[in-house]
């Protein structure tokens, strides 16, 4: 049973933040997290989102507003399903960063911050991912792609377009 | 996937259990794995923590975030007795330009990390420990969480960790949400309490005054998860890897226009012209080098013909720029420093959290500057104006971001002026890489 009832988030996620609250020495620590993991399942923080994550932490709307506008990660519209997050910063703009966003741009039709009509990709352009030795590097949602060629990014989009995970992901064995 | 890569000279320490599955906890304890922790306990409740930080004092561990500031200096100015709780922070909100160090350490030997954080717990009397990732490193938070899951599991974290009655440790992860200024410390304070990632005023320092107001030690991973291998391998021998005052190695990571980037770990002092060459396989395509940015975007360029310097703290500052977060960024011939410089700032200016004025307006002022230098319409007087703006950003801050942005703009400015000038008569220089025309707005404007 949710600390909150009727909660927006699926039980899976409303336990996860029933538990989240209570690891902290002050409970307000896990509004980042919170923002970022409700985003994950909503697709963007949502007027209920924030009420319900303010309910949660005992915040003001405005607060959780405050801190929402300050990470670069989290939006206040939906984005597509596969959001193309590309690096343009100095490792990645010194091998072909600005070839790969500009290739995406081309293929997707779409240009920074925006989403194709069937909401299926959106594309952005970042700044360092921390794949510098990879270089030029690109997310789409939460996984990794590096040493991107144009070629690459095709085969990439298709996979995701396919509903297939590419299969050279940061998925790591052990 | 991020690549493994070796060369010769490299002295693996950390990166010695690197590719052979260490995220695995048992695998991780057949290589040595929590010998160090283990070896900190034994020595007793009286002598533990005086035990660490004389090794760690010994080691000449510097911190690898950047600062290089000794770390069992910065144990030792924890409080013995204090009324609130104390903390152990690890930074792994790794966003400085040309640095992925962590991103290979989290992926290839987490638990190394989370010894580290129990290690540096054990030193200042912390129970609680928490390790921070930035958001974009979701797939590590996972790795890491496991890692820690694992811990548990084992016993090793909670209470009574290892059996041994009365010693506790909690390990807590967190993840960001996009936010270069919380790689700095007191920012990273303010966002792991929920709130914007601005800086805190200094004194107090978080030794004193950190996290939830109680005395935190706040290390980069790189340089927490040096103290298991410290401890194992004795202070002293640590030290002696590397150069006088600059002890051990470091993970550098080496990008840009080299035939074989990759994160290296090389001895403290390793010179910086056998790192691009040898190490790194020299430049790419057997083209010039033009400049070198030694240890992220924030470190002031160092030209072709400066680069025969070691790569430590001290000879470093020695050569007017910094060891920094140990990316080096090398730029061939084909590099126009005039879009090099603008692309820099813009990611200064992107990522001012707004709360110093010098730096929200500096930032913002120099992009404009350098933004109609490069597109044409550059006056000489420019160069002069961005030189006087950088100038006066230098310790006008909170937090080192504003000294962060203008460093690297005094160094292109300073150092390749001639090519400043030349390009606003419309000789420009280098072939030119950047496409977009929009602003990318940050959080401070």
């Amino acid at each position: 049973m949710s600390a909150i009832a009727n909660s927006i988030f699926s039980p899976e996620l409303a336990a996860r933040f029933d538990k989240l609250v209570t690891i902290y020495p002050a409970k307000r620590s896990a509004l980042v997290p919170m923002l970022l993991y409700a985003q994950d399942e909503v697709g963007y923080v949502s007027e209920a989102v924030i009420q319900e994550i303010a309910q949660r932490l005992d915040l003001f709307d405005l607060e959780v507003r405050s801190v929402l506008s300050y990470y670069s990660m989290l939006r206040t519209k939906p984005a597509g399903k596969y959001n193309i997050q590309v690096c343009t910063n100095i490792s990645c703009m010194l091998r072909g960063g600005y070839e790969i966003l500009d290739h995406c741009k081309k293929k997707l039709g779409i240009g920074h911050k925006q989403v194709t009509p069937d909401g299926q990709f959106s594309l952005e352009e970042v700044e360092c991912i921390g794949a510098c030795c990879w270089a030029p590097a690109m997310q789409v949602n939460y996984d990794f792609h590096d040493e991107l060629t144009a070629a690459k990014v095709d085969e990439i989009l298709a996979d995701y377009s396919a509903g297939k995970t590419p299969g050279d992901t940061n998925k790591v064995s052990e | 996937m991020p690549r493994l890569v070796s060369h010769p000279d490299e002295v693996k320490v950390l990166s010695r259990r690197f590719g052979l599955g260490a995220t695995n906890i048992d695998k991780y304890l057949e290589l040595d794995g929590y010998a160090g922790v283990q070896k900190a306990i034994a020595k007793g409740p009286d002598e533990m923590s005086g035990w660490i930080i004389a090794e760690m004092k010994a080691s000449g561990l510097r911190g690898r975030g950047g600062a290089g500031f000794p770390t069992g200096m910065k144990w030792s100015f924890v409080p013995k007795a204090s009324p609130k709780p104390k903390y152990v922070l690890v930074n792994g909100d790794e966003s400085e330009p040309g640095t992925c160090k962590d991103h290979i350490l989290f992926r290839e030997d987490p638990h190394a990390v989370i010894e580290g954080t129990m290690i540096a717990g054990l030193a200042v009397g912390a129970k609680m420990g928490f390790i921070y990732l930035r958001g974009e490193y979701r797939y590590l938070l996972n790795i890491v969480e496991k890692a820690v899951a694992d811990a548990y599991a084992k016993g090793f974290l909670g209470k009574n960790i290892f059996g041994v009655e009365g010693v506790d440790f909690d390990i807590v992860t967190q993840t960001g949400a996009g936010a270069y200024e919380v790689g700095e410390e007191s920012a990273l304070m303010e966002s792991l309490e929920g709130k914007r990632g601005i800086p805190r005023i200094r004194p107090p320092f978080p030794a004193v005054v950190g996290l939830y107001g109680g005395p935190t030690i706040i290390n980069n991973a790189e340089t927490i998860a040096n103290a298991p291998h410290i401890l194992l391998m004795g202070g002293e021998n640590y030290c002696n890897l590397g150069s006088p005052r600059n002890g051990g190695t470091r993970l550098f990571g080496i990008s840009g226009h080299v035939e074989r980037p990759g994160v290296y770990e090389l001895p403290m002092g390793y010179p910086l012209r056998k790192a691009i060459y040898d190490v790194a396989g020299g430049i790419k395509g057997g083209k010039q080098l033009k400049a070198v940015v030694p240890g992220g975007a924030s470190c002031p360029v160092l030209r072709a013909d400066e680069i025969d310097v070691g790569l430590d703290f001290d000879q470093m500052a020695k050569a007017g720029t910094m060891l920094g977060s140990g990316g080096i960024v090398v730029l061939d011939e084909t590099v126009s420093i005039v879009e090099f410089a603008l692309r820099t700032i813009k990611f200064y200016q992107h990522e001012s959290c707004g709360w110093c004025i010098p730096c929200r307006e500096g930032t913002d002022w120099i992009k404009k500057t350098l933004t109609r230098v490069y597109e044409g319409g550059g006056q000489k007087k420019d160069i002069d104006n961005v030189q006087y703006l950088a100038e006066n950003m230098m310790g006008r801050t909170f937090c080192p971001l504003g000294d962060a942005a203008a460093m690297p703009t005094l160094g292109f400015v300073k150092k390749f002026r001639k090519e400043f000038e030349d390009y606003i008569e419309g000789k420009k220089a280098g072939t030119p890489i950047m496409t977009t025309e929009h602003d990318l707005v940050g959080a401070g404007h």
